[in-house]
């Protein structure tokens, strides 16, 4: 953590979007993370997204629940709206707010411990639903606030930073998203930002529930040999060509990398571990295929990064349920409180 | 790109913009943490070591400093580094015990200096601490040579002269020859010196050479002769309607007395652009202040006089031309002449060298601009005991730069006194030390001030109009010179990297308020600067590069707009950047030299 907040001075010929901020002006307060964390450089990832898209800060909602991961909107976005919610309950408050007011752009910050573990079932129905969100889990496999247990998305066979082994099997935050019907699901790294960037924006722009699992290494407890989410062990795997092009909305997303790229290495528990970008024969618009190709490269002991599936015709909540076309605090008294003969006439209908 | 070296002293000196550019090579923000600090002595010290004149220079310096000063690349303006200068000077307690002792002992070389300039008041001061018997002459009654004749009162104070022309000359080692000016080098020679360093400056002022100056002489005057007339008193009026030909600093000095001495129509006329005057713009400013106007792109074309006397003058109107080159020249622009009336002209359009004591056969060269041939490092003539610098080694130039010659010369003279190879040049004093202190803890004061450039407080313009000799700008006091210490980035703490310890995290990247910092594949210079975080454009700025990273990339960091504020240095995990004060000190003759005759 630092003591001083960033200097406002700037570089001289920082470029302006097509609203007139610079990205600058997409930032938060400093970051009271430890210093090299993951999760910061997520929260660039995101600055960065959000002028890309010149999306107007004060239209943004971001929400969190508890956690190191979930301390990060402070540190974007310091004109958008937050909501810092309870342990494992972003996803029902991040429903509440979309259901009231669904002209904001809804953000949900999370992490492992905060979806994977106590907020698991509100994670689930979130995503079940269809809201119309943009919902980042930065993973680091640990409970960094507690000093560093195994949290549920840590692999079998990691090992702790005081030797422990991990006995029980991970929970695939990504694949469980596919198989809930979220629509638009991938996978990125903190240290790949030319990857998550475009991730971050094609999710933002996503209408739908919208998921990212992003492997984001925690400096202090789990970045040592015999980790399977430390930098070095996820950079040894990853030979930095890993980019995706820029992402239009609704558009077929395609990767620049060459197919099947594919990198090995052993760790020194004899584990190996593989990070790869999506094939060619894999089709992110077929969900069966997905699903397959998740388990496939899980069986062979590979962390799939890129996006995984993508529904380009989703049908969000709203949608679903045929509520106003407009957001609850437009409406007028009238509209929202039609009066006593309006409640006989639906009271009437239901007997 | 190669690997940089930061090994070599001037990598990490020229990241210290100002320092880069002081001609003394002055440690700029370390001076300027001991004025934030309060230690006004200490920070007068730092300045004295370097420029032997910080009260002096802290008025009237040309500043090259700041143009250089970072500051000014990221916000609207660089940090008054000369003012605070001059805060430093104004505050002190007493320093004369913390200057080098003069040994009681001589070494038994004489050496004489010509003038008593800054140039050889520098050589006199860096040698005399070494035991050498430095005898220097000048024609005038006191010492400062242009700094006591040329620059007026009401910019420095005599006091101040007084003062730091005797932290030069008076504390022993020094035999000053004033009311003596020396007529023949040939018999300086024969007098025995181990070396004579000529700093008798440029002190002729050029002529105007058009139809009626001559007859008009009575009221034409060398702008650099009037000044030192009014400096001795001799001169103390003017008439009421003054025209000053000339657009440099000199021109500047001369409208302004003009203006205190009874002259209240001035005007300021320039043959070239109002931008590409000489004149320091903060100069101009003051001039133009005092109710000057600058008249620019008028060339002088006749003086016109009423038998013998001046009635005013005649101007060509002129427009700049720039053939494809890119050179200048001024062409009529065919409107019709101006003609401004006046009863007096001060003619500052320029200075020259002359040097009618030296002998033709006196075993000194000169190029066909009158100029000493010299070697540039050692500012050695054709005679190897004779040593030139200030304006007389080539051409005028400023304090600072005679300042700069001056402990140039005095290195070459020891070299010379010791039998050493003159250019055998010692290295500068280099030193670089880690600021960190804890986590997120700095021996220096990392937080960015975002305040404007504070101004210096000024003398209504009623009250300095009225006296010449009241000094005109007031220098900050205390508080203000804190503010304006704080608007310092402290170029002189490094960003040192270390790749080895690197985990390439990014948060540096992340972190940086000004995209100095780019993770990537190596490339050529050029190219590479097109592909950074934010594209490196300044080209005259270094690019800072260092491989062996695990992934294979190279760290690049741009140096041109870093603040300096530790923040990289902050979030990196594993002490990868490291924030270390770079302190450079250019060589002076060293105490030990010549102590064993």
């Amino acid at each position: 953590m630092s003591y001083l907040p960033k200097p406002k001075l700037h570089h001289p010929k920082l470029p302006t979007n097509a609203i007139g901020l610079t990205r600058r002006d997409y930032e938060g307060a400093i970051s009271t993370l430890c210093a090299g964390c993951g999760h910061d450089s997520i929260s660039a990832a995101i600055i960065q997204a959000c002028f890309n898209l010149s999306l107007p800060p004060h239209r943004v909602a971001k929400l969190s629940g508890i956690g190191c991961s979930s301390k990060t909107p402070t540190y974007f976005l310091g004109a958008a709206h937050g909501f810092n919610s309870v342990h494992g309950r972003m996803p029902s408050v991040l429903t509440g707010a979309y259901l009231a007011n669904r002209d904001l752009i809804y953000l949900g910050v999370s992490g492992d411990g905060d979806s994977a573990s106590i907020g698991f079932g509100q994670f689930a129905h979130s995503i079940r639903r269809g809201v119309n969100m943009t919902y980042i889990v930065e993973n680091n496999g640990v409970y960094g606030l507690t000093k560093g247990q195994f949290s549920a998305t840590s692999d079998k066979g990691s090992v702790a930073k005081k030797g422990n082994v991990n006995t029980d099997q991970p929970i695939d935050l990504a694949a469980i998203a596919v198989q809930l019907g979220a629509t638009f699901v991938a996978r990125s790294f903190s240290g790949d930002k030319e990857q998550l960037v475009p991730l971050i924006e094609a999710a933002l722009l996503h209408e739908g529930s919208a998921f990212i699992d992003v492997l984001s290494p925690c400096v202090a407890f789990n970045n040592h040999p015999g980790s399977t989410k430390s930098y070095d062990y996820v950079r040894e795997h990853n030979d930095a060509l890993n980019r995706l092009d820029v992402m239009l909305p609704r558009q077929e997303i395609t990767a620049s990398y060459a197919p099947g790229a594919l990198t090995e290495v052993v760790q020194h528990d004899g584990s190996i571990l593989r990070l790869r970008k999506l094939h060619d024969g894999h089709d992110p618009t077929d969900r069966t295929s997905a699903m397959h190709y998740l388990m496939e490269r899980k069986a062979a002991g590979e962390i799939v990064t890129g996006l995984i599936y993508v529904e380009p015709e989703a049908t969000p909540l709203h949608q679903n349920l045929g509520t106003v076309p407009v957001a609850l605090n437009s409406l007028g008294d009238a509209d929202l409180c039609p009066g006593a003969d309006a409640l006989e006439r639906i009271n009437a209908s239901l007997r | 790109m190669k690997p940089t070296d930061i090994s070599s002293p001037d990598y990490f000196h020229k990241v210290v913009d100002c320092q880069w550019a002081c001609p003394a090579h002055t440690p700029v923000p370390e001076y300027i943490r001991l004025i934030a600090a309060g230690r006004y002595s200490d920070a007068y010290m730092v300045n004295w070591h370097s420029n032997v004149f910080p009260g002096i220079l802290g008025r009237t310096c040309d500043r090259p400093c700041e143009p250089a000063c970072r500051r000014g690349r990221v916000e609207e303006e660089p940090v008054a580094i000369c003012r605070l200068k001059r805060v430093a000077a104004d505050n002190k307690g007493e320093v004369l015990s913390r200057m080098p002792e003069i040994p009681s002992e001589r070494n038994g070389k004489r050496i004489a200096c010509v003038g008593a300039g800054p140039a050889s008041m520098t050589v006199a001061r860096d040698l005399a601490p070494l035991g050498y018997e430095i005898h220097v002459f000048d024609g005038a009654a006191k010492p400062g040579g242009f700094i006591r004749q040329q620059i007026p009162r009401f910019r420095l104070p005599e006091e101040v002269i007084d003062e730091e022309c005797g932290f030069a000359l008076d504390r022993g080692g020094v035999v000053s020859h004033m009311n003596r000016r020396v007529d023949s080098l040939k018999a300086l020679l024969a007098e025995g010196y181990d070396a004579v360093f000529v700093g008798s400056g440029a002190p002729r002022g050029r002529e105007l050479d058009v139809p009626g100056r001559k007859e008009a002489a009575a009221n034409i005057h060398l702008g650099i002769d009037w000044l030192a007339s009014v400096s001795f008193g001799h001169v103390t009026s003017i008439g009421k309607r003054v025209i000053v030909l000339g657009g440099g600093n000199t021109a500047m000095d001369c409208c302004r007395s003009a203006r205190r001495l009874g002259g209240e129509e001035v005007k300021v006329v320039v043959r070239s652009g109002f931008d590409e005057m000489k004149a320091s713009p903060w100069e101009k400013e003051d001039a133009m202040h005092e109710g000057i106007p600058i008249l620019n792109f008028l060339v002088p074309k006749e003086v016109l006089h009423d038998n013998g006397r001046l009635t005013g003058m005649v101007f060509e109107k002129v427009a700049a031309q720039y053939d494809e080159k890119g050179r200048r020249s001024l062409l009529p622009t065919g409107e019709p002449d101006v003609t401004i009336e006046c009863d007096d002209v001060l003619v500052a359009i320029g200075q020259e060298n002359a040097f009618p004591w030296i002998e033709r056969d006196a075993g000194i060269e000169f190029d066909r601009w009158g100029l000493p041939k010299l070697d540039a490092d050692t500012l050695q003539s054709t005679d190897p005991r004779v040593f030139f610098g200030g304006d007389a080694a080539f051409g005028p130039k400023n304090i600072i730069w005679a300042v700069a010659h001056g402990h140039q010369a005095a290195v070459s003279i020891d070299l010379l006194c010791k039998g050493e190879d003159v250019k055998a040049r010692p290295a500068p004093d280099v030193r670089i030390a880690s600021q960190k202190m804890g986590i997120h803890e700095w021996a220096y004061d990392n937080a960015v001030s975002l305040d404007l450039r504070y101004k210096v407080p000024q003398l209504p313009a009623e009250k300095a109009l009225r006296d010449i000799t009241a000094e005109v700008e007031l220098g900050y006091d205390r508080e203000m010179a804190y503010l304006e210490t704080q608007r310092c980035l402290n170029c002189d703490v490094q960003t040192v990297f270390t790749a080895k310890a690197c985990i390439e995290c990014d948060a540096c990247v992340d972190i940086c308020p000004t995209d100095c910092i780019t993770f990537t594949e190596n490339g050529e210079e050029d190219e590479l600067r097109t592909r950074l975080k934010a594209p490196a454009v300044n080209t005259y700025q270094d690019l800072y590069v260092q491989d062996g990273l695990k992934t294979g990339r190279v760290m690049v960091k741009d140096e041109d707009v870093c603040l300096h504020c530790g923040m990289c240095a902050e979030r990196c995990p594993t002490g990868a950047w490291d924030m270390q004060k770079f302190l450079l000190e250019t060589a002076k003759p060293k105490a030990h030299a010549c102590h064993s005759r």
